[in-house]
C-alpha cells in the first residue's frame, strides 16, 4: 500500500469571536490522501469546507486557532509550526492553495511574470530574472497556457484564463499537495472544463502528487474525485468512494444532497428534485446529539440525546449515524 | 402547443452594438424571438455570448441599436420616463448577485412594502399589507415574523434570493427575467430556487425568461430553449428536442461541457483557448 501523501488525524480548529465565543468549524476531522488520488469535499455553504482547507495549510491567523490534531505532509508534521514559518517554507512547496475567487488574487498593476517573480523570490531570494522567466515559461507550456500570458496584465485575460493562470502560479514551485477550493464556481461550464482538464493533466503527469477538491457541485465532484467526503456543521458525516457517495449514499444528509443533482440527461425532467428543509445549526452552541437531527426526516429520540461517532460500513467507508446500515437502506427503499 | 398561446414578447432584428469605428463590438446580432405567455424560456450560452445584453434590452435598461421589440403584439414604446415606469409594472428581473440587489439601509419590510405600493396598494389598511407580505413570504417558505425587523445582510444568499422571488410574487409582473439567479448560491439551495420559479409560473401564469450558462438547469426548468452563440440564436425549440437531439455543434459542446453522472464526462476533447 502506498504511503499517504497527506494525512490528517483528529484535526480540530476553532474561531474565537469578539465576544470570546468559540466556533468549532473543523471538529475532529481525519483524512488521508494517497499518492495520485483526489479527495473531494462536499457540503453546503458554511459547513466548514473552506476553514478545513485553511487549517490543512497551517494557516492559523486570528480569529482562526489551532486546537489539536496532526497534519502530516509526506511524513512531515506541520501542525505545531508557526504560521509565518509555514508561509515561508511549507506553502507553495509542500502544499498549495487555490482560493475561491482566485481571479481576484492577481495584482492588477503588475504583469503576470512580475507576480510570479514575487512568489518565487519570497521562497528563495537567490533566483534571478532569467531563471524565473525560464522556469515560468516551462511550467506554463506544460500546463497548456501560452507563454505570452506572462507578459500580460490581468485585465487583458478572460475569466477562465485568469483562473488557470492563478493555478499555474500556485503550482510554480511544484508542491506535493494542491487544495482547490471551488476553483471553478465563478466560471462558465466551458472554462470550468478547461480548469478541470488542467488539474487532471497535472495529476496524471505527476506534477502534483495529491489533490483535495472542494466544491458543492456534486456532478463535478463525482467526475473529479476518487473519494468523496461529505461535511456537515464542521464534522465528516460520510466518507466513501465517489461512486458509492453519489449512487448509494448512507447518511441521510448525503442522501439529501444527492437529491439536488441537476444534469442534462434524459431522465432529469421526470425526477422531482428534493431539497433539504431548514438551515444548518449555529456552531456557537451546536446541538448535543446528531447535528443533522433537526433537519433529518428519519430522526428519532435517540438522535438528539448523545453525540454520534463515525461508524464503518466497510473498511473504506465511514458514516455518522446512529441507525445501522441495513436499516438505513430499508428506510430509503421504502421512501422512494 | 405553444403556437396557440398569445405572444407576450417578441423581437425582430434586435441588435446591440457597443463602441464605434475599430472598437466596434456587436454584442447582440439581429436576433428574432417569440416568447409566448406562460412559457418558461431559457437563453443559454457561454460567457460573452450576449445573454445579459439581450436581457437588459428586454428590460428596457439598454436601448437597442437596431430592430424592434414588441410587447403583447404592440411596438414597445419606453421613450418617456412615465411610459418606462408603466412598462416596468409588466416586466421585472432577478439578478445574479442577491447580495448587491438590496438597498442595505432598508429593512425587509420596506422592500416588500415598496412592492405593494408599486401595485397601487399604498392606501390599503396596515393589516391587509401585513397579510399580503405574509402570503408572499409563505410562498417561498420564509417566515414573515422572523424577517420583519431584519436588514438584508442578516440573511443568507439563498434566503435573499428567495425574498427576491417573494417580491416578484407581490409585484405579479407579466414577464420575469431571471439572469443567472442560481449561480451565486449553493448547489443545495439551487433546486429550491428553481422550484419556486416554476411554482411562480404555475400560479401566476407569468412568462419567465431564464438566462444561464448551465444547460442542465435550462433543461430542468424550461419549456423552450434558445441557444446563443456570439450574439446570435443558433438553435431554438422545445427543451427536449434541443437538449436530447441537438443539431448544432455549439449546442453539443455546451451539453458535453456539463459534468454528468450517468454518462462519462469526456475530458480528452478539451481545447485550451
Amino acid at each position: 500500500m502506498p504511503n499517504p501523501i497527506l494525512e490528517v488525524r483528529d484535526l480540530t480548529t476553532r474561531y474565537i469571536t469578539r465576544y470570546k465565543e468559540s466556533v468549532y468549524a473543523v471538529d475532529h476531522v481525519s483524512l488521508k490522501v494517497e499518492e495520485g488520488k483526489t479527495l473531494g469535499i462536499a457540503g453546503e455553504s458554511g459547513c466548514g469546507k473552506s476553514t478545513l482547507a485553511l487549517s490543512l495549510m497551517g494557516y492559523y491567523f486570528p480569529p482562526l486557532h489551532y486546537m489539536g490534531g496532526e497534519i502530516l505532509i509526506d511524513g512531515q508534521n506541520i501542525s505545531g509550526m508557526k504560521p509565518d514559518v509555514v508561509r515561508k517554507s511549507i506553502l507553495g512547496r509542500e502544499i498549495a492553495y487555490i482560493p475561491q475567487a482566485a481571479m481576484n488574487a492577481l495584482n492588477p498593476t503588475r504583469k503576470i511574470i512580475d507576480f510570479i517573480g514575487d512568489v518565487v523570490r519570497a521562497h528563495d531570494p537567490s533566483w534571478n530574472r532569467q531563471m524565473i522567466y525560464d522556469h515560468a515559461r516551462k511550467t506554463f507550456e506544460m500546463l497548456g497556457l501560452p507563454a505570452e500570458v506572462l507578459q500580460k496584465y490581468p485585465v487583458e485575460l478572460s475569466g477562465g484564463m485568469k483562473q488557470r493562470t492563478v493555478i499555474a502560479v500556485a503550482v510554480i514551485l511544484s508542491p506535493k499537495v494542491l487544495i482547490a477550493d471551488e476553483p471553478s464556481s465563478a466560471l462558465d461550464v466551458t472554462s470550468q472544463k478547461m480548469v478541470i482538464k488542467m488539474l487532471r493533466d497535472m495529476m496524471e503527469s505527476g506534477f502534483i502528487k495529491g489533490m483535495i477538491f472542494i466544491t458543492h457541485e456534486l456532478p463535478l465532484l463525482y467526475n473529479v474525485a476518487d473519494e468523496i467526503m461529505v461535511m456537515y456543521a464542521g464534522q465528516i458525516v460520510e466518507h466513501a468512494t465517489a461512486k458509492q457517495a453519489v449512487f448509494d449514499p448512507l447518511h441521510p444528509y448525503s442522501k439529501g444532497l444527492m437529491g439536488s443533482i441537476i444534469v442534462p440527461e434524459s431522465g432529469l425532467r421526470d425526477i422531482k428534485l428534493t431539497a433539504i428543509p431548514g438551515v444548518p445549526p449555529n456552531l456557537k452552541n451546536p446541538p448535543a446529539g446528531c447535528r443533522f437531527a433537526e433537519r433529518c426526516q428519519y430522526a428519532r429520540a435517540v438522535c438528539r440525546g448523545t453525540s454520534v461517532a463515525l461508524s464503518a460500513a466497510d473498511p473504506n467507508r465511514l458514516y455518522r449515524c446512529v441507525v445501522p446500515e441495513a436499516e438505513l437502506r430499508r428506510l430509503y427503499q421504502s421512501g422512494d | 402547443m405553444a403556437t396557440d398561446k398569445k405572444l407576450c414578447l417578441s423581437g425582430r432584428g434586435v441588435t446591440k452594438v457597443f463602441g464605434i469605428g475599430r472598437q466596434k463590438l456587436t454584442a447582440v446580432d439581429h436576433v428574432d424571438f417569440d416568447f409566448h405567455e406562460g412559457e418558461i424560456i431559457s437563453i443559454v450560452g457561454e460567457s460573452g455570448s450576449g445573454k445579459t445584453t439581450l436581457a437588459k434590452m428586454l428590460l428596457g435598461l439598454l436601448s437597442s441599436s437596431e430592430g424592434e421589440i414588441y410587447f403583447q403584439g404592440q411596438k414597445r414604446d419606453i421613450r418617456s420616463g412615465r411610459k418606462r415606469q408603466e412598462y416596468w409594472k409588466n416586466i421585472q428581473a432577478i439578478f445574479q448577485d442577491p447580495f448587491s440587489a438590496y438597498n442595505t439601509f432598508h429593512k425587509i419590510d420596506t422592500v416588500l412594502l415598496d412592492c405593494i405600493r408599486m401595485r397601487g396598494g399604498k392606501h390599503l389598511p396596515q393589516a391587509r399589507k401585513v397579510e399580503l407580505m405574509e402570503e408572499a413570504c409563505g410562498f417561498v417558505n420564509l417566515k414573515y415574523a422572523e424577517l420583519t425587523h431584519k436588514y438584508p445582510f442578516e440573511l443568507s444568499g439563498g434566503q435573499m434570493q428567495r425574498l427576491m422571488i417573494a417580491r416578484i410574487f407581490l409585484l405579479k409582473p407579466k414577464i420575469l427575467v431571471a439572469d443567472e439567479p442560481t449561480s451565486m448560491i449553493d448547489a443545495c439551495s439551487r433546486a429550491t430556487i428553481l422550484d419556486y420559479l416554476m411554482k411562480l409560473r404555475d400560479e401566476t401564469g407569468m412568462t419567465l425568461i431564464f438566462i444561464t450558462h448551465d444547460i442542465g438547469l435550462a433543461y430542468y426548468v424550461s419549456d423552450t430553449v434558445y441557444i446563443m452563440e456570439r450574439g446570435r440564436f443558433v438553435e431554438h425549440g422545445s427543451a427536449d428536442s434541443v437538449i436530447l437531439r441537438p443539431r448544432e455543434p455549439y449546442t453539443r459542446r455546451l451539453i458535453s461541457d456539463v459534468p454528468k453522472i450517468h454518462e462519462p464526462w469526456d475530458l480528452s476533447t478539451v481545447v485550451f483557448a
